[in-house]
């Protein structure tokens, strides 16, 4: 198996608190990868430097074996597609938010794949119209996560994208993102949910800004 | 003209009207007779000054004299609307380009158009006007800018995530703040002749025009205050919202805290 990430000698500070300390790490194509820690040991902070949303302060990333800050930020971010734990919903309706990755790489509007997608997470066309107020949380989470993978990426990287979400949304979710890490995407969860920890079969973890050997 | 009978002991025993707002500042413990006071003293000297100067400018007829005291206008003017950048970076340059630009251009068609003499009583006090009008634009786009990226920074944030550029990223954010800078002379338009009688137009009468002369003057004010408005709000936000992203298109942390 090809490396799709190495992480070398990774640190991150802000002011003089030392956030990520000289992390290093390999990870493979088509992994699902849960990255575990306690709050505030740096995980996100990890995730946001591989989505290339904020920058290392020292040490590197190799994307595909090329440093990360070679690529054009916007290009590498549709191959590297960061969901967040509480996501909004942009504009009006729900039709706005499959839009945009449409607008996004200036393609022409395909709402048959609009509705494919919605489908794949148990939502139909109806919903494309819906007022982006009237969805539930669980919905919006499913909503969401189809703008990171309507263009599906090389890499997905969840940000607790479960938590709060009942058992049903939570299911719908995660045979969606077990289907597309079969397709061969990459998945990168962090998570602070017990059974899927448990459920892990690939997992690290991050304390104190430092990766743990389990 | 003759009506025009201000002097020295009429604006002396004027002052009274200053007494009146201390008084209700002192009645009212509001703390504003020191502000007061400064206010007062600095539009005294300062309006002292330019009377002597533009008496100077227009007896001396120099072209070059005009020019000077228009980049005078537009520099000052930049720097005040820079200051009112709260901190976002290069609002100084961002300002001088979008009130030099909008001042120039309006002007400009005011000389071309024949509705403006390129002399200095016409260039140098409608220059004012313009400048100071697109530097209030200008202070209300960006104070609106930064409160919207704050507000709206997980936004931006999710929209930079799924690979927009950061003009996608920030386009409503962008819009609003455009809107921000131009709605208060779009609303003073709707409320013209009904509410207030504008400076131009009370100074004319003031002097004694006919007052149907006075308002094409003030049409000609309306249409050039919206042009110049719109150019200046345009620009300084199209210059302005890169400023909240680094190189790598991140947004930066420190200005929207």
């Amino acid at each position: 198996m090809t490396n799709i990430f190495n992480v070398q000698d990774l640190s991150y500070q802000v002011g003089e608190t030392k956030i990520l300390k000289n992390i290093n790490l390999d990870i493979e194509k088509g992994a699902y990868l849960t990255v575990v820690g306690p709050s505030g040991s740096g995980k996100s902070t990890f995730m946001r430097i591989l989505a290339s949303m904020i920058s290392p302060t020292s040490g590197q990333v190799l994307f595909n074996g090329q440093p990360l800050n070679t690529f054009e930020p916007t290009e590498y971010r549709q191959k590297v597609s960061y969901a967040f734990q509480q996501p909004t919903l942009f504009g009006k309706t729900v039709r706005e938010n499959l839009v945009f990755p449409f607008e996004v790489r200036k393609q022409e509007l395909d709402e048959s794949k609009m509705i494919a997608n919605l489908e794949m997470v148990n939502l139909n066309e109806t919903y494309l119209d819906k007022s982006v107020n009237d969805v539930s949380g669980g919905e919006k989470q499913r909503i969401a996560l189809i703008r990171n993978l309507i263009f599906p990426p090389e890499v997905l990287i969840t940000d607790e994208v479960t938590a709060g979400l009942d058992a049903e949304n939570k299911n719908i979710v995660h045979r969606m993102l077990n289907e597309f890490n079969q397709r061969g995407l990459t998945i990168l969860r962090v998570t602070h949910d017990e059974t899927e920890i448990d459920d892990a079969t690939d997992k690290i973890m991050i304390r104190n800004g430092e990766l743990q050997n389990d | 003209m003759t009506n025009l009978t201000v002097s020295n002991s009429t604006l002396a025993l004027g002052f009274v009207l200053v007494l009146v707002a201390l008084i209700i500042g002192y009645i009212e413990k509001l703390h504003i007779d020191k502000d007061i006071i400064i206010g007062v003293i600095r539009a005294i000297v300062q309006l002292s000054i330019v009377g002597y100067v533009l008496k100077f400018v227009i007896k001396a007829n120099d072209v070059w004299l005009t020019l000077a005291c228009f980049v005078i206008i537009v520099i000052n003017a930049s720097y005040n609307a820079g200051k009112r950048g709260n901190g976002i970076p290069k609002a100084f340059q961002s300002s001088l380009l979008a009130i030099f630009v909008g001042t120039t251009i309006t002007l400009g068609t005011l000389v071309f158009t024949g509705s403006i003499k390129f002399i200095p009583e016409q260039i140098v006090p409608v220059t004012g006007m313009i400048a100071s009008n697109i530097m209030v634009a200008i202070g209300l786009c960006y104070r609106n800018m930064k409160q919207t990226f704050t507000d709206r920074h997980q936004q931006v944030l999710e929209k930079l995530a799924l690979g927009a550029d950061i003009k996608l990223a920030s386009l409503d954010i962008l819009r609003d703040s455009i809107k921000s800078g131009m709605q208060p002379t779009i609303d003073s338009i709707k409320t013209l002749g009904l509410v207030s009688l504008p400076g131009m137009m009370s100074g004319l009468i003031f002097a004694g025009v006919d007052p149907v002369k006075a308002i094409k003057y003030q049409i000609m004010v309306t249409f050039m205050l919206l042009a110049s408005t719109s150019i200046g709000s345009i620009i300084s936000c199209y210059l302005g919202y890169k400023q909240f992203f680094n190189e790598r298109k991140q947004l930066k942390n420190d200005l929207i805290s």
